[in-house]
């Protein structure tokens, strides 16, 4: 009987494991997946991702490696020159706008299509303008870059910058409720790629919901993005993290010299680090700056230009001794800005004087500048009888930002500073998405480190972002000058002569590093991106807007 | 089990609801703004009184449906990903625990044979040096020497840059079924290192019980009995002492299944192995509400399903348990 009984089970496993056996075929014989778009050998470029992709839409994306991916699938109507964030034409050849500011006229490439063999003409682009402004609440909701940049959809009270769009032949003409100095750089975003209308009517596109505590996207946004960009998507092996694109024959641009670019998510920095040194990657971004020197031994390291700002925010309603400009400007000249940005920030890394890189129009060459004296800071503090006061100083755990590598080495070195200045600094440290920003963004905060890296070159992006909204993560309602602030930059951002615009944002930026300064500006920090000596013809971003078309691998 | 899964439940929602940040702020990012964060609750119902938030979760609960994950891949229902990364993670404690019982039975054996030898001595060293050194620091050693330095192993993943069919999931599974000999060869060699540094811990424990219970059953007067009728001292061993000893080991083999998925954590983060303890982990850091949810519930529930196993493997090697 027992005999029999181990015999059964063995009978029923053989039986299982052949029948699972017989079900199970290759897929290699079949030959799919092995297509390699028609390329001439170059080979296949692994990059070292930090993260899963949300989507492969980028409409309902506002994350870098999301963005990573779908630049390689889709194109836009602008797009940035190669190394700057500066406009270039990329589907739109283009591009004029109206006397008044509101109407804009793109003049399209001919001859493009997308990579389901749809025209990518006037009617598609925009089927893409009406789609992004008729989102329900729910897709609103993931559609950050819309919200953010447009306002509101078709169903919300909040008004659209969006009015209409017109196509007639090769052109689209765009008509906009109001001027802004964004527009057009801001449809370079990857967020306003310009996707397959037949695609997407197919997969659903539009079909997102909130359920349960997140957002589910329908089948186009995860399996069939279609853009007529120099990749497509060949396939996203889930269950070993890794998104493989295959080279797009038919691009009508610059053909990819790869047959294949794949990425593969590796979440950790240093098993990036290693798994290039083992060859299992040719690439990765962001290296630890501290590991930027043995990286360079064998690597190419490329250093991307800072395009960002580290700023120390202050929150008067926290604390509300900040109310006072003198206590404010104290705090500016304690800290040792040259000696921080030297010694804890990579190299290339400069001391920021405005809240915007000097690359952006609108930067004043010639504002006020903050020299570090901890002797006139403590006078300063004693004048505003707020000698020896406490002062919560907050920086985030468990992350690191383009803008700040290391969050608590930043936060020792400005301690330590204000400290020498006779300041009682309280250490508050919360996990960037584990209380962190809710703190910030609740006003908890009275002091703490954030920054901001740059979407397109206008200064709006940057000071329009931070301050124009009165209730903003610096609070500037609250100080008599708030509104005052907010008019000013709603105002130059709305001016339609360029030479006016920059002249008024120049004014802003040194009034708000005399009069109003609502934080401290610290540093401009560039990013890196390294690749393994094999690999050539990428240029560094400052948007990390690297176009893998133009990669090359050498045998 | 209904009841103590329910509590739980209760208990892990009510307490990761008073957790700050969560997946409306994850979802709204750097760019947040108290309006944006209103309107991101709302359409989450994150914004509903808890008790309500937990029944329409009960609710969806039921039909297996957990929600859509905001941290560890975003967008994607968290019991898909749970189902994808299921077999992983028992790919990774199988064969964890087939080299902690591989080593840990015949060498728990040989030392109590060989008792106070060499054998003995270096055994019951490196078994407590199993549990006292952290896994996380074996998985960064092992990882450095056999993956980064000797370029043995790979460094991080399930698979390498190979094309390969998924049929079960089980990759080294996969390979050898649809006879695509590389891919299964390239998955058992990313399993390795994370198994070898899992194995760890139930080796000690697996070691030592065995060794202990050899040395217990050895002084049975029925083994001296067996050796006094003159018979073969593998029968002996295979009959008499290995079979009696086996009780506690299946015993402590159970347990330690449970606990692999909190050594699986730290394992599968080291090693960046796509599985179920790198998920919790990323789950944990991106306050993902729902897949900690699923993750959490169900690790509650495998420890009651592998009791259960082992109280039914106790009937089938221990008759005197089936006829009580």
């Amino acid at each position: 009987m027992k005999v029999n009984r181990k015999a059964a089970a063995v009978a029923a496993a053989s039986a299982a494991v052949l029948a699972l056996a017989s079900c199970a075929s290759s897929d290699r014989d079949s030959g799919s997946g092995s297509s390699s778009g028609g390329g001439g050998g170059g080979g296949t470029l692994t990059f070292g991702a930090a993260g899963a992709p949300a989507v492969f839409d980028p409409f309902y994306a506002s994350d870098g490696e999301t963005f990573r991916v779908t630049r390689q699938l889709y194109d836009t109507l602008v797009m940035f020159k190669p190394g700057t964030a500066d406009m270039t034409p990329a589907l739109a050849e283009s591009w004029n706008n109206s006397p008044d500011g509101k109407t804009w006229t793109f003049n399209l490439r001919s001859g493009v299509k997308f990579s389901d063999g749809t025209a990518l003409d006037a009617t598609a682009v925009c089927k893409n303008f009406e789609r992004w402004y008729n989102q329900t609440a729910d897709g609103l909701a993931g559609a950050e870059y819309w919200s953010s940049n447009f306002g509101g959809s078709k169903v919300t009270k909040e008004p659209s910058l969006y009015k209409s769009c017109t196509p007639t032949s090769n052109k689209v003409v765009v008509q906009l409720n109001r001027v802004t100095s964004k527009f057009p750089s801001v449809l370079g975003l990857p967020s306003f790629s310009i996707q397959s209308p037949t695609a997407m009517d197919k997969y659903k596109a539009n079909d997102l919901k909130g359920k349960g505590e997140g957002i589910a996207y329908p089948e186009y946004a995860k399996s069939h993005p279609t853009g007529s960009g120099p990749f497509t998507l060949e396939k996203y092996d889930t269950a070993n993290q890794t998104i493989t694109l295959k080279r797009n024959a038919n691009y009508w641009g610059d053909k990819a010299k790869i047959d294949k670019l794949v990425f593969k998510i590796i979440p950790n920095e240093s098993s990036r680090k290693q798994a290039l040194e083992a060859g299992e990657i040719d690439g990765y971004d962001f290296p630890n700056p501290a590991d930027w020197n043995s990286l360079k031994q064998n690597n190419d390291l490329k250093v991307r230009p800072a395009f960002n700002v580290l700023y120390l925010g202050l929150n008067a309603k926290a604390n509300p001794k900040l109310k006072d400009l003198k206590v404010r400007q104290a705090l500016m000249t304690a800290i040792n800005r040259p000696q921080l940005v030297k010694s804890q920030l990579p190299e290339g890394a400069k001391v920021a004087d405005e809240f915007m890189p000097d690359t952006v129009d609108g930067y004043n060459t010639s504002p006020t500048k903050y020299t570090y004296d901890v002797n006139k800071a403590k006078q300063m503090l004693q004048q505003a009888g707020a000698a020896g006061m406490q002062i919560e100083l907050w920086y985030p755990s468990e992350v690191s930002r383009p803008y700040m590598p290391n969050p608590q080495k930043i936060f020792d070195a400005i301690k330590k500073d204000w400290e020498a200045a006779g300041l009682k600094v309280k250490p508050v440290t919360k996990p960037w998405n584990g209380g962190y920003l809710d703190a910030v963004d609740n006003g908890d905060a009275s002091s703490f480190l954030l920054g901001w890296t740059g979407d397109y070159n206008t200064a709006d992006n940057f000071i329009g972002t931070f301050f124009t909204e009165t209730t903003n993560r610096f609070q500037t309602g609250q100080y008599p000058w708030g509104k005052q602030l907010s008019a000013e930059l709603t105002k130059a951002d709305s001016t339609v002569d360029e030479a006016d615009r920059t002249a008024q944002y120049k004014t802003i930026n040194n009034k708000l590093v005399t009069e109003y300064l609502p934080g401290l500006p610290i540093s401009h920090s560039p990013p890196a991106i390294v690749f393994n000596k094999k690999v050539s013809g990428i240029t560094p971003s400052p948007l990390t807007d690297e176009r893998y078309n133009y990669a090359e691998i050498k045998k | 089990m209904v009841g103590v899964m329910l509590l739980l439940s209760l208990l892990l929602f009510v307490w990761l609801r008073s957790l700050p940040g969560g997946p409306a702020s994850a979802i709204c990012g750097d760019r947040c703004n108290p309006a944006k964060l209103a309107q991101i609750k709302k359409t989450l119902g994150l914004d509903d009184p808890v008790i309500v938030q937990y029944l329409n979760f009960l609710k969806r609960a039921v039909t297996g449906d957990f929600g859509v994950s905001t941290g560890v891949q975003p967008g994607r229902s968290s019991m898909e990903i749970f189902v994808e990364r299921l077999p992983a993670t028992i790919e990774l404690g199988v064969l964890a625990m087939i080299i902690a019982v591989a080593a840990g039975i015949p060498l728990g054996y040989l030392a109590a044979r060989r008792r106070g030898g060499i054998l003995d001595g270096l055994t019951l060293t490196s078994s407590l040096l199993g549990v006292a050194i952290p896994v996380f620091f074996t998985a960064f050693v092992l990882k450095y020497f056999f993956a980064v330095d000797w370029h043995l192993f790979p460094i991080s993943g399930r698979q390498g840059d190979i094309e390969a069919t998924r049929v079960t999931n089980f990759f080294v599974l996969d390979g050898l079924l649809t006879r695509e000999w590389d891919a299964a060869w390239d998955a058992l060699r990313h399993l390795i290192l994370p198994a070898v540094t899992l194995a760890t811990i139930p080796f000690s424990f697996v070691f030592r019980i065995t060794r202990a219970a050899v040395l217990d059953v050895l002084d049975e007067d029925y083994v001296r009995t067996a050796e006094a009728k003159g018979l073969s001292s593998k029968v002996i061993t295979r009959r008499h002492v290995l079979r009696n000893a086996m009780l506690p080991v299946v015993t402590i083999i159970g347990l330690q299944m449970g606990a692999l998925l909190g050594g699986a954590i730290l394992t599968e983060t080291v090693f960046g192995f796509p599985g179920l303890g790198d998920a919790l982990a990323r789950a944990f850091t991106g306050r993902d509400y729902s897949m900690l949810q699923l993750l959490i519930l169900m690790a509650a529930a495998t420890y009651v399903v592998v009791n259960l196993l082992v109280d039914i493997t106790y009937a089938y090697i221990d008759p005197r348990v089936r006829t009580r």
